[in-house]
């Protein structure tokens, strides 16, 4: 993982927070194009921040950050308002409008972005759906498409297996692998590892704002068996509160789904 | 029918009534999926101290209005993007010293009386002049061009604020539009609705197509029209049973929300005791589930097993069997 002046992201001693108050601290790491990296770490430890710093929704206080890519962002909870009615495709539209200027209206071309999107998380048959109705592992699909409709290179995905029920986290994980075919770049914050074992190339682990760890999955691997968590390793990890990344769970099938009769 | 329409002040009413019906929804949509249902109410309490300004200087009050309710609409949304926690005791000083300054300086004017307050705060349809009809008609154009084109990035902006700024859209000058936008249509409700009640007309059209819609924009399109036919019905009922015509109009679109809660009740209800669902369903049906998909009256329904599964929200509802030949 040299330097690369053409890297999507780049981030060099990079620190973010919110009103003065630092959250991660002076982080040195360059994603490649077609890395497909799982961001661990505790609950508290920052990886949120440091996704949301990447955005430009929390604050740099430090070091540079160089964004070279095009960026789709699945935000964690499903943050959509439900107040009022909306469909599958309308939802996915709102993804494609940075796309085009502010008084142009939808293009075919447009709207065949978006109904790809929806294709591509395997929701066309309910793209006409209204959006609450889906179930929450659906519409965490529908948020992907969201960020898809805009074509990213890089796509940047703040806990999207959390809290899906495993049919559908079956599903999102095929869906995470058929992009992950296409080259696209992908940033994962999880802590579900196992769902994704299969698609991660690169493992950046954040402990308490600072990096922790960055190397292939089976360095990771060897990493935990050195420092297993509550070791102590450089860090007090009392304050640990959420388990740790590595947790065992029923293996899926090969295709990533579950059987069904 | 045609007697009222040879009286020019009803013509002219049911003009502005139109224009009220037509652009009050078009811009409440965005405020009750914002969750900020009551802010047109808070802005409609400032026009009054506008309203009040202009009646005691002897100026056109709907421009006075105008300008404090522009004012109060961008000091508002500024204080609310700065998400402070005293941002509610702000707004609600805002608020009230907003209407408490109106009925002070209205009982000071000339031509302040009671009766004239009671038109500018509840609706009355014989206050609309010609000049005001032509403000409100320049002012609905702007709201309902501003409101179309816009709409998307509208939509956008009050479905996710944070999806919406990370993906570089100017979230603020969207926040700013909107307000400006709702301070513009409680200027042009002000004569029928009156500034009161002209939040009711920005958000129960809205919540009664809500109960009748699949979509962002065909709730849309029945929220314009219920919007249109309750004004100008209130406008009619105003004048027949000598009553303001927004406590009319409003009175309207509540018989019309409770019609469709009811008719959306039963609708439901009669969904539910026609249709099985098939509730312990744990397969997800979808374009590669190797479920044979088939076009059923606008949806698919999956055969699974000789039964054909039609999704609906998050269960699958059971269109029936089908028997291998």
């Amino acid at each position: 993982m040299l330097m690369n002046a053409t890297s999507p992201l780049d981030l060099t001693k990079a620190s973010f927070g919110y009103a003065g108050k630092r959250v991660v601290d002076a982080i040195t790491v360059s994603i490649e194009s077609g890395d497909v990296v799982a961001l661990l770490g505790p609950n508290g430890s920052g990886k949120s921040t440091l996704v949301k710093g990447i955005l430009g929704l929390a604050d740099l206080q430090g070091g540079t950050l160089t964004r070279n890519a095009t960026i789709g962002y699945v935000p964690q909870r499903h943050s959509l308002s439900n107040a009022v009615r909306a469909t599958v495709t309308e939802i996915v539209a709102t993804g494609r409008l940075t796309r085009r200027p502010w008084w142009k209206s939808a293009s075919t071309a447009d709207e065949q972005a978006v109904a790809e999107a929806i294709a591509a998380v395997g929701l066309a048959d309910r793209s006409r759906d209204e959006v609450s109705a889906l179930s929450g592992g659906q519409q965490r699909r529908v948020l992907i498409a969201r960020a898809l409709a805009s074509d990213p290179q890089v796509l940047v995905m703040d806990e999207p297996t959390a809290g899906v029920d495993d049919a559908n986290q079956a599903i999102l994980a095929g869906v995470l692998a058929d992009l992950a075919a296409e080259g696209r770049t992908l940033l994962i914050v999880t802590h579900e590892m196992d769902a994704l074992a299969e698609v991660v190339t690169r493992i950046v682990c954040l402990d308490r704002g600072h990096l922790d760890f960055d190397g292939s999955p089976s360095a990771y691997a060897a990493h935990l068996t050195e420092h297993p968590a509550g070791s102590g390793h450089h860090h007090d990890s009392d304050d640990i509160t959420g388990p740790i990344p590595v947790i065992g769970r029923a293996p899926l099938d090969a295709h990533g789904r579950h059987r069904h009769g | 029918m045609a007697e009222l329409l040879s009286l020019d002040f009803m013509r002219q009413a049911l003009i502005a009534a139109i224009l009220v019906g037509l652009t009050a929804p078009l811009v409440g949509v965005f405020l009750v999926q914002r969750r900020m249902s009551l802010i047109g109410d808070g802005m409609g309490h400032i026009a009054l101290a506008g309203v009040a300004v202009g009646v005691l200087t002897g100026n056109s009050p709907v421009w006075t209005a105008l300008i404090a309710a522009v004012a109060a609409a961008v000091a508002i949304e500024l204080i609310r993007a700065r998400g402070r926690t005293s941002a509610d005791v702000v707004l609600a000083v805002i608020f009230y010293g907003g209407i408490a300054l109106g009925v002070v300086l209205f009982a000071k004017a000339p031509g302040g009386s009671a009766g004239k307050l009671t038109g500018y705060l509840f609706g009355a349809i014989l206050t609309t002049t010609r000049s005001d009809l032509i403000v409100f008609a320049i002012l609905a154009t702007i709201v309902v061009a501003v409101t179309t084109i816009l709409r998307p990035r509208l939509f956008a902006v009050a479905n996710d604020e944070e999806y919406s700024r990370a993906s570089g859209l100017p979230v603020t000058a969207y926040n700013l539009i909107l307000a400006v936008l709702t301070a513009v249509t409680v200027v042009v409700s002000m004569r029928i609705i009156g500034l009161l009640l002209i939040s009711a007309l920005m958000i129960l059209p809205n919540a009664s197509a809500q109960l009748i819609s699949r979509s962002f924009a065909a709730s849309v399109r029945w929220a314009v029209l219920i919007g249109v036919a309750c004004s100008a019905s209130g406008v009619i009922v105003s004048y027949y049973t000598a009553t303001p015509s927004g406590g009319a109009i409003v009175l309207l679109a509540i018989a019309v929300f409770l019609a469709l809660t009811a008719y959306a009740g039963i609708r439901a209800r009669v969904h539910r005791s026609r249709v099985i669902h098939d509730d312990r369903h744990d397969h997800e049906h979808g374009p590669d589930c190797g479920h044979e998909a088939i076009d059923h009256d606008g949806h698919i329904d999956y055969l699974h097993d000789g039964h054909r599964h039609a999704p609906h929200g998050s269960h699958y509802d059971e269109h029936g069997s089908v028997h291998p030949r």
